[in-house]
């Protein structure tokens, strides 16, 4: 069954959107009417610039309401998380050592030049992240944290190497697509080298979602918020159910 | 508003540090590496980019035999000075092309050597006095303002768009920008160079990048009547030539840290430890305030459990700065923003570390770090985390403010979001600017005794760290639980033993008397 949802303001399909940007013209009341006509365009009805000034010499900064006309239909809407099979790190220990019998291999690393190891430490150093213990502190894990600024070839010749069963590679920096041209690199040197299918991978970072992650080729995506349980329950599922 | 804090404690602090940094000095003093080697090319003259865009410095660096290498590089140099008549540059040019190679001038007399390198130091030095004179020049023609100095970063990838983004930024009330840096730069043991459009996450940092932001800089100073800062990185493996350049181009600030490249970039420690005393040195000449970064030890774990580990390190980038003769007022100490906003009373405790920190250190300008571990997609939540970091940096008298992006956690920053983020920091220090004078702290409070807490603690980690030794200790995880072995790391290969009669025409013009120098 259909079900169609517009943005909410304060009454039911009334369709509200607040937006700013920031257009390269000196502020002027020509300016303003700029930034309203051109929020019309974007197809927004009723836009009303609320605030416009200047904010540097050939620069002006606008927000605006308007109301979109569009909606969308949220039965046709999948995004399957990655998330679904919450365990705890007990649980995911005993499962591992009843149905794996050894420790699982992960290596996990801020590939290309990015040097942001924030998110990838938060899942894999033993401290974790809110609470949440990282994979350091999982019996059932043997974690490799190769760091930051590893190349693609580097991490496919250690997963290689070492027989790792899972890959976790960060990507903070997202300039002008460099995360997507590394996570893409990854995935294509590892089927290149035979060892795609042998291996869980996953992707993470805070623009990461789970979809964007499938359609690269992984096998999961895990984006801001993501707890360590979450990635160690993945991959646990994953190599107990094949 | 003042903290009751046991100045015994700090006096002691400050002792165990000088305990800690001395073997270091003097190991710095026996040693030297191809970073520093270089810088004092630069400093010569030399210049330019040979076959494959590889730096001329390098090249001739890279040339040098070891038993050449550990006498110091302006010694070989020098002697082909002498022997050819050339100016620096030009032999440089030509030790580049192969047309003339150091080792053909190695019987001519060391003597000869130095006198000229020293004219050509010399020369270097008064240059960059000159810079310095202008920067004194122009900010008693242009006062800053009061701090807390509102900093600000472009980072675009491409130098022009930095420019325009650095006008901009500083018409929107921006006293001092930074270039940061391409992710990948610390990494590179060479510093590219020419103007470059092409960075990830940053703006490669080159002689010629600096020079265009600040001749834009200048221009914007001069038509708004206050004096805008220019900002970059000597850190990574070469970090004293980035400090060359620096000192050359009058930047204003450098990020400059004794121990950050060895923690959180994996460089190896005594090549940080040299590198960061040659760089501060010449920071000390150049007038340059570096930046220290001990926000990276609260963004890579717990804020409220790393606070005395902060301390600490200050203690021990204020001694090391000391020692390569900087100034109290040219060591700009860091501290961050970044205790969970969901901890009851986060804000205490960070008002008692910034305040324990300004008046441990009364003359140095502070340098304060925005949140940014804690912010999320959420940018309304996220303007108002960075408008209690505003408070609390305008409240205990911070004096180099990094104004906090509302986008910290989505991209970097857009026009539109630094000027948010400037006038959020504005009217906050406007609205509360004389808050701290008006106000005192419950004696025996909270924020007290977190502040008497975090002092002890640290009194206790710098008493441990001065029992094994900063070396051992580095390796036995005192800092950021990062465990980094005295040869291991990047850079190793480029730390060597110098000769009795090493020679550094600008160590032996600007080593302050009690460095450790051979």
């Amino acid at each position: 069954m259909s079900r169609i949802v517009k943005p909410y303001g304060d009454t039911m399909n009334d369709g509200k959107v607040q937006l700013s940007f920031t257009l390269p013209i000196e502020w002027s009341e020509a300016a303003d009417e700029a930034a309203r006509q051109l929020a019309a365009r974007m197809g927004f009805a009723d836009a009303q610039v609320v605030e416009g000034r200047p904010i540097a010499t050939g620069f002006s900064f606008f927000v605006v309401y308007g109301s979109t006309p569009h909606g969308i239909d949220f039965s046709t809407i999948a995004a399957p998380s990655a998330k679904t099979h919450a365990m705890s790190m007990d649980e995911i220990d005993a499962l591992v050592a009843e149905r794996i019998g050894r420790k699982i291999r992960v290596a996990g690393a801020c590939i290309g030049t990015d040097a942001h190891t924030v998110g990838i430490d938060a899942i894999l150093n033993m401290k974790g992240y809110k609470g949440d213990y990282g994979l350091e502190r999982y019996k059932s894990f043997e974690v490799h944290n190769l760091g930051s600024q590893v190349s693609v070839e580097e991490f496919v010749r250690f997963a290689k190497e070492k027989q790792m069963d899972a890959l976790l590679a960060s990507q903070v920096v997202t300039q002008k697509g460099s995360d997507v041209k590394n996570f893409t690199a990854l995935v294509e040197l590892l089927e290149a080298e035979g060892l795609r299918d042998r291996i869980v991978l996953c992707c993470g970072g805070p623009r990461v979602t789970n979809l964007l992650a499938t359609e690269l080729g992984y096998d999961a995506g895990f984006g801001r918020g993501t707890v360590p349980s979450e990635v160690a329950s993945f991959i646990a599922s994953r190599l107990t159910k094949a | 508003m003042e903290l009751s804090i046991d100045l015994k404690t700090v006096a002691a602090c400050r002792e165990l540090a000088s305990a800690i940094v001395e073997p270091v000095e003097a190991f710095i003093g026996a040693h030297s590496t191809v970073a520093v080697e270089r810088s004092v090319l630069r400093l010569l003259g030399v210049d330019g980019v040979g076959a494959d865009e590889v730096p001329v410095p390098n090249l001739i660096v890279d040339a040098l035999d070891a038993q050449q290498r550990s006498h110091g590089a302006a010694l070989a140099f020098g002697k082909a000075l002498a022997q050819t008549g050339l100016e620096p540059a030009a032999l440089g040019d030509r030790l580049a092309s192969g047309e003339l190679d150091l080792h053909q001038f190695d019987a001519v007399p060391a003597a000869a050597a130095r006198e000229v390198a020293r004219k050509y130091a010399k020369r270097s030095l008064d240059r960059i006095s000159q810079r310095r004179d202008e920067r004194r020049e122009r900010l008693e023609r242009f006062p800053q303002g009061e701090p807390p100095l509102l900093y600000v970063i472009v980072a675009s990838g491409n130098i022009y768009e930095d420019r325009t983004a650095a006008v901009a930024a500083a018409e929107a009330g921006a006293q001092i920008i930074a270039v940061i840096r391409s992710t990948g730069q610390s990494l590179l043991d060479f510093v590219p160079y020419g103007p470059t459009t092409e960075g990830f996450g940053g703006t490669y940092a080159t002689q010629a990048n600096f020079k265009i932001v600040r001749e834009a800089l200048d221009e914007v100073s001069e038509r708004l009547g206050r004096y805008v800062m220019l900002t970059n990185y000597a850190s990574g493996l070469c970090m004293p030539e980035i400090a060359t350049m620096a000192a050359i181009e009058r930047l204003d600030m450098l990020l400059n840290d004794s121990m950050y490249g060895i923690l959180f970039r994996d460089i190896n420690m005594k090549r940080t430890f040299i590198d960061q005393h040659f760089s501060r040195m010449l920071n000390a000449y150049s007038g340059i305030i570096i930046n220290t970064g001990e926000d990276n030890y609260l963004t890579t774990a717990d804020a409220v459990e790393q606070a005395p580990a902060v301390l600490a390190s200050q203690f021990i980038n204020e001694e090391f700065a000391h020692r390569a003769g900087m100034p109290d007022t040219q060591i700009g100490l860091g501290d961050a923003y970044e205790i969970d906003p969901a901890l009851q009373d986060g804000f205490l405790f960070q008002v008692a570390q910034a305040q324990l920190a300004r008046q441990i250190f009364p003359d140095a300008p502070l340098k304060y770090m925005p949140p940014t571990k804690h912010m999320t997609g959420d940018i309304f939540k996220g303007h108002l985390i960075d408008a209690m970091f505003n408070l609390t940096s305008v409240m205990t008298r911070q004096t180099i403010h990094l104004c906090g992006m509302l986008t910290e956690a989505i991209h970097t920053p857009f026009l539109g979001d630094r000027a948010l983020s400037i006038e959020n920091a504005r009217y906050i220090m406007n609205t509360a600017r004389h808050f701290g004078e008006e106000i005192s702290f419950k004696p025996g409070g909270r924020i007290e005794r977190r502040a008497q807490q975090v002092l002890r603690d640290a009194h206790e980690s710098l008493q441990r760290v001065a029992d094994q030794g900063l070396m051992e200790a580095i390796e036995a995880r005192a800092f950021a639980d990062v465990s980094r072995p005295p040869d291991g790391g990047r850079g190793f290969d480029g730390v060597f033993e110098r000769a009795s009669d090493y020679w550094n025409p600008f160590e032996e013009a600007l080593a302050p008397a009690s460095a450790g120098a051979a």
